[in-house]
């Protein structure tokens, strides 16, 4: 276990009154509903950035709104810390608690409340995980678009926080894209609604500001969401390329030519070896660099389409093309890629970068990227959502050895500031959270973050919700 | 207004702005006025114009990402797009026929009001697009948000809340916007002869099909002549726009065109037909007439419009034509806008919006232009203006 990052300093009057601060919720909640037993609180004491663990003080598992507003109630008149969770998928470390923090968890919010294929949107509760939505939308020929890796686990509540990506927001958009409306609890147990199954908002455009902000403004109970029609038909393509430079300038003349896939994933010879031994997707072994091309449309529309990238590919040397000839290896093409964290944390420990580049700068950043690799001598996998310059640098390194893991901490600081300096952003969908916090002034100056923290003040002035996160502990405002 | 200040850079126009707040004199914020009837009447002795600030800052087509400075006409970035095969995919609206303004509407003012079109509803708004602001806040000072990269997840998404905010959050200096290829071809499948009703069924129907519907708008008799030169089939017309590769836009039609027969006579309009039809539909042509009969510009869900309409009709008198799938009405009231009864209505039909587009200028000082929030929402807002203009100088009485 690393501990570079700082959290906040627990409070000391709060860990004091634990005992009755626990008591009062097991009054407030109905029967099962708060965790608080030490053992049965080590599961929460983490997400998937790993590095970092806190025991919260309790575990507030609500089922309806009515209870996350009691809890909030309460936590703000006694002032006590509160970290939202949904499945606990952070790779930023969005859902980390702290000591003096009651967790509050919506994992038993998990219920589809209304489908409207008429007006294509689904309305459930803020527990419902992402892949859930689609499924039960896909009978009708139906599917939510956004779709993160970890979408068997995740939850919208958590999409929302993050504002969550996947491979296939090229075309169709992130969270913030898809999402027509909430429910939301307000720090002091206010509950209001924003948006519904309209377009647009009638006043200030809150849901466009509530959706990314990583638990720092309310606790999100319900979602509703915009459904689309399925494709007639989506076609992986895998092409491979010698380099990993020759693979980013396909990528940027793709775009460039006015074809819009549905997905262009890259991965770089690491990966593509990671991925190929755990899923058996049918990678080429003998390449440096492999991108998935999805495509979608009718039988004619995909040729059309791929036949243009093909050409383009061409132009970049590329070695192998093989398109897939069913829906099986399709499937199996898309679990390579989206095991790849999984594939990768079985042979290694490793903290994965999420840094977003303009599509022009590709080449050049996985360049210096390997550079710092090799300066601070680890490993690195690269695989990415490229179509929209949104790296996924793997760095491999041993927890167990103090020293290697200050290392990737470093490298990972520093390629993320290359991405900003290269002028893109820290993070493209996986949030600031504590990970990327400290780096937050690389990117903004103070009177950018002072602005965005005055809005989050005029959310929760006292600073109660996810308080660890996001905004360098130094220069915030007075409570 | 005695004094209209036309700074030329960000610098001057964040001094202009600091020494207002000091003095807490208030600034009307505009860009090319040509959206000025906009929201309700703005109460400030002084004007601050953006078209200053002008000019195309960075435009790569290959990255399909624009910056350019606030006050830009957008008869400009249209043209730098157009001349790169790339546009601006939430299709913004034309204000000046409906509202009778003139002046030249600029880049600032689109995402300043979140203008869009009839793409809109599968493709996003202005907002959506938007990647990054510039922008000056009431206390003088200069913020960014956002960058220039589509995935961006660093910090707060003041990008989201700066669109839309029509001038009263912050002066606009600088956007960076997201754009898309022009589509080589398009093409609209026609249905005629459909009530209000039957047209929202067909809509619904059409969208469930993995056919890429852009458009989806149902034009009924008292609007339909106006449009395309009066090109259009006999009876109501429901509208779908195909757009794409030619040879899938053919195949789309086809299978659109026989998904539709059943609901009516199917016909199909080509491209150059299409284009006028969509941007007048887009601009809503039938309503630019010169007068200032009340117009609303409602949000609701796409099954709700044509209720909303139908209830409406009991007791008022009004005319009406649908877009985003029957979810965006227009309707012009015959003399009363009817406010409280539209508002009404909508809350019963499940909630959305009702903008004030145009009265007179006796009717828009008795009526608010915005929906009104609800108490929790409108104290939260009221929260977030004063963390980015403290002495509430900026455009005051506009969004209410």
């Amino acid at each position: 276990m690393t501990d570079f990052i700082r959290f906040l300093e627990p409070q000391p009057a709060i860990l004091s009154r634990r005992d009755a601060i626990v008591a009062d919720l097991v009054d407030l909640l109905p029967k099962d509903c708060l965790i608080h037993a030490p053992r049965e609180l080590v599961p929460f004491e983490t997400d998937a950035f790993v590095s970092y663990r806190r025991v919260p003080l309790a575990v507030a598992l609500p089922r309806t709104t009515e209870e996350v507003a009691a809890v909030m109630r309460y936590c703000h008149k006694y002032g006590v810390p509160v970290v939202p969770r949904g499945a606990g998928t952070s790779l930023s470390g969005g859902a980390i608690p702290q000591e003096d923090a009651v967790v509050l968890g919506l994992s038993k919010m998990s219920r589809i409340l209304d489908i409207d294929l008429a007006n294509r949107t689904a309305t459930v509760q803020a527990g419902v995980t992402n892949l859930n939505i689609s499924e039960a939308v896909s009978p009708e020929g139906f599917f939510y678009a956004p779709d993160p890796s970890s979408q068997l686990a995740c939850t919208i509540g958590g999409n929302i926080g993050m504002n969550s990506g996947g491979a296939h927001c090229l075309k169709y958009g992130v969270t913030t894209n898809n999402l027509l409306g909430v429910r939301m609890v307000l720090v002091d147990g206010t509950v209001i609604e924003l948006g519904g199954k309209h377009l647009d908002a009638g006043g200030y455009d809150l849901l466009g500001l509530v959706c990314g902000h990583e638990g720092q403004l309310g606790i999100v109970t319900e979602a509703t969401v915009r459904l689309i029609a399925k494709p007639e038909g989506a076609r992986p393509v895998l092409f491979g390329f010698e380099t990993s430079e020759e693979a980013g300038s396909c990528v940027a003349d793709v775009i460039g030519s006015g074809i819009i896939p549905v997905a262009i994933e890259f991965m770089d010879k690491p990966a593509i070896e990671i991925c190929e031994a755990f899923a058996k997707a049918g990678y080429p072994l003998d390449v440096g660099a492999l991108l998935i091309v999805e495509v979608e449309g009718s039988e004619a529309e995909m040729d059309a389409m791929l036949a243009d990238i093909v050409e383009i590919a061409r132009r970049h040397g590329v070695k192998t093309v093989r398109e897939c000839q069913s829906a099986t290896e399709a499937a199996l093409i898309w679990k390579g890629r989206k095991s790849a964290f999984g594939a990768t944390g079985r042979i290694s420990d490793y903290i994965c970068m999420d840094g977003t580049v303009p599509l022009s700068q590709l080449s050049y950043v996985l360049k210096k990227t390997s550079e710092i690799i090799d300066r601070f001598g680890l490993r690195v996998a690269n695989v990415f959502h490229a179509g929209d310059g949104n790296m996924h640098p793997l760095i491999l390194f041993n927890a167990n050895d103090p020293d290697d893991a200050a290392r990737a901490e470093q490298a990972g600081n520093e390629i993320l500031k290359l991405c900003v300096d290269a002028g893109g952003c820290l993070t493209g969908e996986h949030g600031v959270g504590i990970e990327k916090r400290d780096l937050m002034t690389h990117q903004y100056g103070k009177v950018d973050l002072d602005q965005q923290m005055a809005v989050r003040a005029a959310f929760d002035p006292g600073w109660l919700l996810n308080p660890s996160k996001v905004f360098p502990l130094e220069g915030r405002p007075a409570a | 207004m005695t004094d209209v200040f036309h700074p030329t850079t960000e610098a001057e126009a964040a001094d202009l702005i600091r020494t207002h707040a000091e003095a807490g004199r208030a600034l009307a914020l505009f860009g090319g006025n040509s959206r000025s009837g906009f929201g309700n009447a703005v109460r400030a002795e002084a004007g601050l114009s953006a078209a200053g600030l002008s000019g195309i800052v960075a435009y790569n087509p290959a990255e399909m990402v624009i910056t350019a400075r606030a006050g830009t006409p957008v008869a400009e970035i249209e043209a730098a797009l157009a001349a790169n095969g790339q546009m601006m995919s939430f299709e913004p609206m034309d204000h000046r026929p409906l509202m009778g303004t003139d002046g030249e509407p600029t880049i600032g003012g689109v995402f300043a009001a979140n203008v869009s079109g009839p793409r809109r509803f599968v493709a996003g708004a202005a907002r959506d697009s938007l990647l990054g602001v510039r922008f000056v806040n009431g206390r003088g000072e200069i913020v960014r948000n956002g960058g220039r990269v589509m995935k961006n997840v660093t910090g707060l998404d003041l990008v989201k809340l700066l669109a839309g905010s029509h001038g009263t959050l912050g002066f606009l200096t600088e956007v960076t916007f997201r754009v898309l290829p022009v589509p080589k071809a398009t093409e609209t499948i026609v249905v005629s002869g459909l009530n209000d009703a039957e047209a929202a069924h067909a809509m619904a129907a059409a969208m469930a099909l993995s056919v890429e519907v852009s458009g989806a708008a149902h034009l009924p008799e008292s609007v339909k002549g106006r449009f395309a030169g009066g090109a259009l089939p006999d009876g109501e017309a429901t509208v779908l726009r195909l757009e794409g590769l030619p040879s899938s836009v053919a195949v789309r039609a086809e299978k659109l065109g026989a998904a539709m027969a059943p609901f009516g006579a199917v016909g199909r309009l080509d491209m150059a037909t299409s284009l006028s039809l969509w941007r007048e539909i887009r601009d809503v042509l039938p309503y630019a007439d010169g007068t200032k009969r009340p117009i609303w510009r409602v949000s609701v869900a796409p099954s709700a419009g044509h209720q909303l309409v139908a209830a409406l009709r009991l007791e008022a008198g009004i005319d009406a034509f649908y877009d985003w799938q029957g979810g965006l009405v227009w309707m012009r009231m015959e003399a009363d806008p009817e406010a409280a009864l539209v508002r009404r209505y909508i809350k019963a039909l499940g909630g959305g919006h009702a903008t004030l587009m145009r009265a007179s200028e006796k009717t828009r000082a008795a009526t608010p232009a915005f929906e009104p929030q609800p108490a929790p929402v409108a104290v939260l807002s009221a929260r977030v203006k004063e963390k980015f203009d403290p002495q509430a100088i900026f455009n005051p009485g506009k969004m209410g």
